[in-house]
């Protein structure tokens, strides 16, 4: 093999390990991001619920700390993680994401819980 | 002519009112981040266009929010594209970032305080209550928290570390109160480098001489007959607030969840005040901007209770530093008024005749243009106002 052919591989390999993500935020931390509707995320490597979480803080710091504890990493207690119309709030973190999510086909959802009466 | 910049902080978004010196016509910004709880937006000293906000969420947290231009545009500290990458090329954003100190460097555990159920529970993060700027360096600016601690910055809000000599004086007693257990007064000694005085409920008053590195409690001469077992125990005191006067440092002003107490050297000893006050429960107190004698408190009926007496909201004003009372009331409502005035809510401008400003539960901010005299509502139906800040502007 040449290095060429090699280079060529590795291109091929990471173009594969390679999502676009769609993230829905909600209303309060799309205007601490300065965001319009979803967003769209590459994210490289397997797309797990934290890498998406690892590539939205990336693209917009000051998101950091909203979502997860900044030193933990824990879920906020009153925030919920929903897509493909499941709730993966208990999920492992590290667990791949359903496929239509990893394909960009369906949302990942970032849900502030209900409070109130 | 001088212009007034009142920053106000409410449970659903932040307002700014502005007017020129006669403050008879208000223009009113706002809200500002609206929906988050505004805890409390103070201006640097040093840089009037320099301010500084604690905007908080049950559900995301905590965020600082800072502002250079005097409350037109706002950004979180540290996220601008020149702040972002870490020596590791990661994104910092760390100006929400509050850990207690427990680094090897300091050598500091992560303590404990008590708990309701009397079990010590360790220190644990909720918000901000209180930012207060440095007088001299707009970068410099402190943060009073819950679980109480307080923090300094010396980046701009970028980054926070907590004094954590702090918790050493007798934290491992501190209860939280009603409120939560929040540092909620910071006062700066400008007169003393160093010297640092710190409220907290229900825990007491502290007082640092050596810039934070090191307190120990001044509570002594404060009795809490109906909270502690012991009246006069070192610490455990709930105090709601406390004021000094830039130029007579030694001298604190103190509204204690029951009393009203005044020190005469700078925190070692209190004694009590309330005299001729309709009830001595309350939560603000300030002191006007070139009397340092004359002294202002809201008084509210009762801790259960949490509204004026006979439904008649009073400012009382004392010109002998205390124990002579008289009510405020003109332009105040006197008949059907049950809101609250919370400890961080009134503030004073350094105009003559001196302006006196307060925001209410109910949502209403009075001001008065000559010292407590006259009063009118600049807005009837802002949401809660948990705190009211005032700058005097050239």
């Amino acid at each position: 093999m040449t290095n060429d052919e090699g280079m060529a591989d590795l291109r091929h390999e990471t173009a594969e390990m390679r999502a676009m993500i769609r993230v829905v935020l909600p209303h309060h931390l799309r205007s601490l991001a300065r965001v319009d509707g979803e967003v769209t995320l590459e994210v490289l490597g397997p797309a797990t619920q934290r890498s998406v979480l690892d590539a939205l803080e990336a693209r917009y710091p000051m998101l950091r700390g909203t979502i997860r504890d900044h030193v933990t990493r824990t879920r906020r207690p009153f925030l919920r993680f929903f897509a493909c119309e499941q709730d993966l709030s208990h999920e492992d973190p590290d667990a791949p994401l359903p496929d239509p999510v990893a394909m960009g086909e369906e949302p990942y959802l970032i849900v502030g819980a209900m409070a109130g009466g | 002519m001088s212009r007034i910049r009142l920053l106000v902080g409410t449970r659903k978004g932040a307002f700014v009112l502005t007017s020129d010196g006669t403050r008879k016509q208000w223009e009113v910004s706002g809200p500002h981040f609206g929906g988050w709880e505004m805890y409390h937006l103070k201006a640097s000293p040093a840089d009037p266009n320099r301010l500084y906000a604690s905007q908080t969420s049950s559900w995301f947290g905590q965020v600082i929010q800072r502002s250079d231009d005097g409350g037109k545009t706002w950004t979180p500290p540290g996220t601008k594209p020149e702040d972002l990458m870490g020596p590791d090329g990661t994104p910092k954003g760390e100006s929400n970032m509050f850990v207690y100190d427990s680094s090897a460097e300091t050598g500091k555990p992560l303590t404990t305080h008590q708990w309701y159920d009397g079990t010590q529970r360790p220190w644990e993060f909720k918000r901000v209550w209180h930012l207060e700027p440095s007088p001299t360096d707009p970068d410099t600016v402190y943060a009073g928290v819950e679980d109480a601690a307080i923090f300094k910055s010396m980046d701009g809000g970028r980054t926070w570390k907590e004094l954590a000599g702090l918790r050493e004086a007798k934290g491992s007693l501190w209860q939280p109160g009603a409120g939560g257990m929040c540092l909620h007064t910071i006062l700066l000694d400008r007169n003393h480098p160093g010297r640092i005085f710190v409220a907290i409920s229900a825990a007491g008053v502290f007082r640092s001489d050596d810039g934070g590195k090191t307190w120990r409690p001044a509570n002594q001469g404060l009795k809490s007959q109906y909270e502690l077992p012991d009246p006069d125990a070192e610490v455990g005191h709930c105090v709601h607030r406390i004021a000094m006067h830039p130029s007579r440092p030694n001298v604190l002003f103190m509204q204690k969840h029951w009393d009203v107490m005044r020190s005469d050297d700078a925190g070692e000893s209190w004694h009590e005040i309330s005299g001729n006050l309709p009830t001595d429960f309350g939560f603000p107190i300030d002191v006007h901007a070139h009397e340092p004698n004359t002294v202002y408190v809201i008084p509210i009926k009762s801790d259960s209770e949490h509204y004026p007496p006979d439904g008649k909201l009073r400012v009382y004003r004392s010109r002998s530093g205390g124990n002579e009372w008289e009510a405020l009331t003109n332009g105040l409502p006197q008949r059907e008024c049950y809101v609250n005035v919370l400890r961080d809510a009134m503030a004073v401008d350094s105009l003559d005749p001196c302006g006196l400003y307060f925001g209410t539960t109910g949502g209403q901010v009075y001001a008065s243009a000559d010292a407590g005299d006259h009063w009118t509502p600049i807005v009837r139906d802002l949401p809660a106002v948990l705190s009211v800040e005032a700058q005097t502007l050239p």
